[in-house]
């Protein structure tokens, strides 16, 4: 499947594009997480989360969707 | 009730719903770049009570974005010189400062009093001493925090809604850079402030839908919106319900207790050193000094093998607070000193040396 993903707020500043599509077959999001810290081993020192179809996963939970964000907290007030 | 003509005539809102309004207790806290716009706009809309908690002090660099302040506002407590601001603006609500530091001795006390608790604070700490305070004084806790060009709201902890660690589980390890570190559009705190005044006052008239269990994200440079669902998370909730009667024990800040500090004039004197600024990177006045280290804060952790441990190692920031948490979270208690007072001290120091 070919995942359309959308980052927010610092996780932007670590991946250097605010979305782009990776090509992934695996099944969970664990799997996608290993995947994104693989290719960007800065996402370690920050925390975040993923949502699909603008629902919010767990990491166990099955990939069903192609439309992705991962967000992190912030901050600032 | 001229005031207030333009409520009143809405049908959703009315003269019933403004005497709501009128009877409504509401705490911000913080009175920063969102406490300004979410404090001005309760008060100007009637909210009964008012209060206001900010242990800080207006300095010249919030003005592009801290609206309730001006220049003779500098210097000035910030719960303080908002109330005066809002006293002026309505004089028929009471507003009451707390210029005080939220702690876990003090949050739940305090959220007693009020209905509805706002957080306007701009670090996770704070932030999850508030989610904590807010669900065990029961209260509803109207969110938002904003990042750079890009903001989020919510509403946690109301009708048994998820609360902050339902949406972001604490990662003690993960500092996110705040506004007077990294830089934020002026603008963006008014429009995110402004969303939240809006939740409150829908919140207490019980009109429209509410973001409980939803995630706004909004991008103010490229419009892109979102609002993502998420549930409740009952273990998360249950671990901080559990903790009732200790809550008070608790210290809201990671503990640098047993970091050593160091003068600024003995942190010059020492030999073999390497000197760490833990500062952003636009951070001013630059300082030279031999075996300098730029290592902000934000991004310490994925590079400290830039550390010579062989090294005394010295850590400063602009005030000594920073240094002293980089320090906790690299665990080098045992082999770095943090600079008392930070580059100010250090500064003056380099100054009568040379």
């Amino acid at each position: 499947m070919i995942l359309d993903i959308k980052y927010y707020g610092l996780i932007t500043e670590i991946t250097n594009c605010s979305e782009e599509k990776l090509d992934f077959n695996e099944s969970t999001f664990i799997e996608l997480k290993a995947l994104l810290l693989a290719k960007y081993p800065a996402l370690e020192t920050t925390s975040f989360q993923i949502a699909a179809d603008n629902t919010m996963v767990n990491d166990n939970d099955k990939i069903t969707s192609s439309n992705l964000a991962i967000m992190p907290p912030f901050a600032g007030g | 009730m001229d005031r207030y003509s333009k409520h009143i005539i809405l049908d959703e809102i009315g003269l019933k719903g403004q005497e709501k309004l009128q009877k409504a207790k509401v705490l911000v806290i913080g009175a920063g770049g969102l406490g300004c716009p979410i404090l001005q706009y309760l008060a100007a809309a009637g909210i009964g009570q008012i209060g206001i908690v900010d242990f800080d002090i207006v300095e010249k660099s919030n003005l592009q974005r801290q609206v309730l302040y001006g220049t003779n506002s500098l210097g000035k407590n910030k719960a303080l010189a908002a109330k005066s601001f809002l006293e002026n603006l309505n004089d028929s609500i009471q507003i009451t400062a707390y210029p005080i530091r939220l702690t876990h001795q003090n949050a739940v006390e305090l959220f007693n009093k009020y209905d509805v608790i706002v957080d306007g604070t701009d670090n996770f700490e704070t932030r999850y001493l508030v989610n904590d305070a807010s669900l065990l004084s029961n209260k509803p806790l109207v969110y938002g925090a904003i990042y750079k060009f890009e903001g989020q709201v919510s509403i946690f902890n109301y009708k048994n809604s998820a609360s902050y660690r339902c949406l972001f589980p604490e990662k003690k390890d993960f500092v996110s850079p705040n506004c007077s570190q990294i830089g934020v559009l002026g603008v963006l705190p008014g429009i995110i402030g402004t969303m939240q005044a809006n939740e409150v006052l829908k919140l207490i008239l019980g009109i429209g839908k509410l973001l409980n269990n939803k995630l706004l994200l909004y991008d103010a440079l490229n419009y892109r919106t979102n609002v993502i669902s998420f549930k409740r998370n009952d273990k998360a909730i249950q671990n901080v319900l559990v903790r009732k009667d200790n809550f008070h024990l608790k210290n809201n800040t990671i503990n640098c207790s047993n970091v050593k500090e160091i003068s600024a004039t003995k942190a010059l004197e020492l030999e073999n050193t390497q000197y760490i600024d833990v500062r952003e990177e636009h951070e001013l006045p630059k300082i030279e000094l031999p075996n300098l280290t730029l290592l902000p804060l934000s991004t310490i952790l994925k590079n400290k093998h830039r550390i010579d441990t062989s090294k005394t190692l010295v850590f400063f920031c602009k005030s000594g607070i920073r240094s002293k948490k980089a320090i906790t979270l690299l665990e080098l208690q045992e082999y770095a000193f943090s600079v008392k007072n930070g580059i100010q001290e250090l500064q003056k120091q380099i100054k009568n040396e040379y």
